[in-house]
């Protein structure tokens, strides 16, 4: 399945049959610091992911502060 | 994808997302209603809004700033925007870009100030002529020319998009310096006072990771993308490090922040007052100030005065980074 990352914005491949939880897992990023979303929908962790599916992983935390 | 067996906590539908600090999962619709209830809880907590009150919302184009915008129509308040364009190169103008289209597409009243055009600098050259790192050239400007456009605009108060995690990074910051001053002063409500426009908070009560989670569901595109000059500041390692806390401990950022206001925030009122001090008029622009020259006033002297910086120069800095 096709990957979406962000911040830089890049795309990767990885295989599906795994959870959301797993897929942040095993890219190595927060839950709390992440949304995905799977074929245009916001899905919540335990969402299996399969092939074909393309993912968007949308990083939420934002901004500066002096 | 297939087998999505988690249920929204209210209506049993397929959730969207679970929220570890509820323990639970919802379906758009009522994380939806979590987001507005958290918002009108904290409003009347600390007596932010009135319904009748002229709102001015400070824009960016990120996500926070237009769900707060966007709940607040909903919520039935009369609330015009203000985005400032920044001159930081693409960023700007992208950010530029969702904020009039969430306007135009809602019919909504949208005054815009660009620093380059109206004030002769922008944010890389004010960072290098003055030298501050980008974030406080940045602050120090969007606070003075919200501040003046409220009052110009004879508005009652300006709504910024600050969240939980801003704010419990920020107190994280404050803590670990223990800066009484800036921890007394760290309100969701900074009253109108010597010549400065009420100030509020909406969104203490919820996550930036709800507020992301809100503007999916509703429809609203932002910016992703960090800003470029941001990257790597000393506030996005705060608030990484909370939420390796809250990734082990749901909650601990509410309990945090929330904790802080509730139980040590009375007790540095006092102090708060005390900070305040006396203020003068600044020489140039006659604002509130507690020198001769406003902070604002000295930044604009040097920056307009200063070579316009190309963002690029300030992205060779080293400060990039993945995630």
């Amino acid at each position: 399945m096709k990957v979406l990352l962000r911040n830089p914005r890049r795309e990767i491949e990885v295989d599906g049959g795994r959870s959301v939880d797993r897929l942040l897992e095993e890219l190595g990023l927060d839950r709390e610091a992440h949304l995905v979303i799977c074929n245009g929908t916001l899905v919540p962790g335990d969402a299996r992911l399969d092939d074909g599916d393309t993912i968007e992983v949308r990083p939420v935390i934002s901004g500066g502060a002096d | 994808m297939t087998g999505v067996g988690s249920k929204c906590r209210v209506c049993k539908a397929p959730a969207v997302i679970d929220l570890p600090r509820h323990n639970a999962k919802f379906c758009a619709e009522h994380l939806q209603q979590l987001c507005r209830r958290q918002m009108a809880k904290a409003i009347d907590d600390f007596d932010m809004l009135s319904a009748d009150d002229r709102i001015l919302v400070a824009v960016s184009g990120g996500k926070d700033s237009l769900a707060v915008w966007d709940m607040l129509i909903e919520a039935g308040y009369q609330a015009d925007g203000l985005y400032i364009g920044l001159g930081i190169g693409e960023y700007s103008t992208d950010s530029g870009g969702y904020v009039r289209r969430f306007a135009d597409e809602r019919g909504l009243h949208l005054t815009t100030i660009d620093l380059r055009t109206d004030y002769g600098y922008d944010i890389p050259t004010a960072a290098r002529a003055t030298g501050r790192v980008p974030c406080s050239a940045c602050g120090l400007s969007k606070r003075r020319l919200f501040d003046q456009a409220a009052l110009d605009g004879g508005y009652d108060v300006v709504v910024t998009g600050h969240n939980l995690d801003d704010e419990a990074a920020v107190l994280f910051g404050n803590t670990l310096r223990w800066d009484i001053d800036y921890l007394a002063r760290q309100m969701p409500v900074l009253p109108a006072t010597n010549g400065f426009p009420k100030k509020v908070k909406p969104l203490i009560r919820l996550t930036e990771r709800e507020m992301a989670a809100w503007c999916l569901v509703r429809g609203i595109d932002y910016v992703v993308e960090e800003c470029p000059i941001a990257a790597g500041n000393r506030h996005l390692s705060y608030k990484e490090t909370l939420n390796s806390v809250e990734a082990k401990s749901p909650g601990s950022k509410a309990s945090f922040y929330l904790g802080f206001l509730e139980r040590m925030a009375p007790l540095l009122a006092g102090q708060s007052a005390a900070a305040a001090g006396d203020l003068n008029e600044c020489q140039r622009c006659g604002s509130p100030t507690t020198g001769e020259v406003c902070a604002f006033c000295r930044l604009l002297e040097k920056s307009a005065a200063h070579e316009p910086v190309p963002v690029e120069m300030m992205l060779t800095r080293g400060k990039g980074r993945r995630r």
